[in-house]
């Protein structure tokens, strides 16, 4: 078993295991991904690539999608807001 | 259905209907709207919407600057869905031989009061970072804007509604002409005043309307606020847009409201079904890519395709239908018919009401090509 990693959320720092997908670095840090254009918080939902709904922005790329990328140590996750 | 008589009977409820609608209604006559699908559907809701003063002809320009300078007028007016946005339009020059084309554009416009501005290659980029570096530079129309068809044209028909105006949605029209509509259902509507306001498929509704579909693609992205800021067409949209038989792409987007940026365009004919062609969406998407590279790592968000009513003059058809003395024709705007739906209405109505039109009407007449089927 590798060690774990910390990426940062929004700028502070979330520790998760190795193979974590930045959705479970958000369910760690209990953040909402991003807002919806009626204003509501949104996050991860199908976990499989397919909603959107755990669109992120990750080292500066916005509308990642979450559950699809894994998290590497260092990296910079940012939400709506 | 009712069978109330009418003064006018408006085939047709995307933009250009709508607007005759308004038109009409303001100037007191009782009118009825007729669409088989609904307000703002067909070309009005899948076009990109841009309110732009266009050069290909004098003609083309005349209607195009009037019918500006009325949605400029009746922007205060606007509700916040049609989401009007004057960001202005930039000609891309990507070499020195389309900047003299840039230089010819800002003699044009200048000569007839509108302002513009030239920009150098370094100008281009600070005004547009994401495009590429190395283009020559490029032409600023400040005055152009964009909005969102279908919202304008709801605008549009309800401000008829209010005065008076009645919808008849969701049937087909079978047959009009001769002071009446007949719907597929047997039901008749009668007026005066026939106007043949449907799009791409005018020709179909008054046989020996020379209309072709000309058909089109876009896409949508997700948000990206900020990453463009002005409408942005290349020069060499002249070349691809303005042949008439080959299938063509050029480098057209928008920024809207949300953020979202609008990727167009494609030109084709003879495709006359509704399936996007990956093929041609392909090269758009290229040829945006060229001028855009971050586009490349954006999320579409959809795609879709449209078709333009194309004449082929390339200039609509405003007036009277000769064979027909109730019929009048609105229709053939081929890409212009969001910009030119206002000043569509205003001449239209002025000829029908005796009224002295602002512009010259006779390039929009529809007798300049029913000449050669008057005798059939």
């Amino acid at each position: 078993m590798s060690s774990p990693l910390t990426v940062t959320v929004n700028g502070a720092p979330i520790v998760v295991p190795s193979g974590a997908t930045v959705a479970v670095a958000m369910v760690i840090a209990g953040k909402a991904c991003r807002v919806s254009v009626g204003g509501e918080p949104r996050g991860p939902l199908c976990g499989m690539g397919i909603c959107f709904e755990c669109r992120v922005a990750i080292n500066g790329q916005p509308h990642r999608p979450g559950c699809q990328i894994l998290c590497e140590q260092g990296m910079d996750v940012r939400t709506d807001e | 259905m009712s069978h109330a008589t009418y003064d006018v009977v408006v085939v047709g409820a995307g933009i250009v209907g709508a607007a005759c609608a308004d038109e009409f209604s303001r100037r007191g006559m009782r009118v009825a709207v007729v669409d088989c699908e609904m307000v703002g559907s067909g070309a009005t809701a899948t076009g990109m919407g841009h309110i732009v003063a266009m050069d290909d002809s004098n003609a083309q320009f005349a209607l195009t600057r009037y019918s500006q300078q009325l949605w400029q007028t009746l922007r205060p007016e606007l509700p916040e869905d049609v989401e009007y946005d004057q960001c202005g339009t930039i000609w891309v020059a990507a070499d020195e031989e389309e900047m003299i084309e840039v230089l010819r554009k800002r003699d044009y416009y200048g000569q007839r009061e509108v302002p513009t501005e030239v920009l150098d290659s370094r100008t281009l980029l600070r005004l547009e970072p994401n495009l590429r570096p190395g283009l020559a530079g490029g032409l600023l129309v400040m005055e152009d804007a964009v909005l969102y068809p279908p919202c304008a044209a709801h605008f549009l028909m309800e401000r008829a509604q209010k005065r008076g105006a009645t919808f008849h949605l969701g049937q087909p029209v079978a047959d009009a002409g001769q002071g009446r509509v007949r719907m597929r259902d047997g039901s008749e509507i009668s007026a005066g005043i026939i106007v043949n306001a449907a799009g791409a498929g005018a020709g179909h509704l008054t046989p020996g309307v020379e209309i072709k579909k000309r058909k089109g693609h876009l896409v949508i992205t997700d948000r990206y606020a900020g990453f463009l800021r002005h409408q942005l067409v290349e020069l060499g949209y002249l070349k691809s847009a303005h042949s008439i038989s080959s299938d063509s792409v050029a480098f057209n987007v928008q920024p809207r409201r949300t953020g979202q940026i609008l990727i167009g365009s494609s030109r084709q004919y003879g495709a006359d079904h509704h399936e996007v062609d990956s093929g041609i969406l392909a090269r758009m998407l290229q040829r945006a890519c060229e001028y855009l590279p971050g586009l490349a790592q954006m999320s579409a968000i959809r795609t879709w395709t449209g078709f333009r009513a194309a004449t082929p003059d390339k200039l609509p058809f405003i007036g009277p239908w000769p064979v027909d003395k109730s019929l009048f024709l609105a229709t053939g705007h081929e890409g212009l018919g969001i910009t030119t739906s206002l000043a569509t209405a205003r001449i239209l109505v002025d000829q029908i009401t005796g009224t002295k039109p602002e512009i010259p009407i006779e390039p929009y007449l529809p007798s300049r090509v029913a000449k050669e089927h008057a005798h059939v």
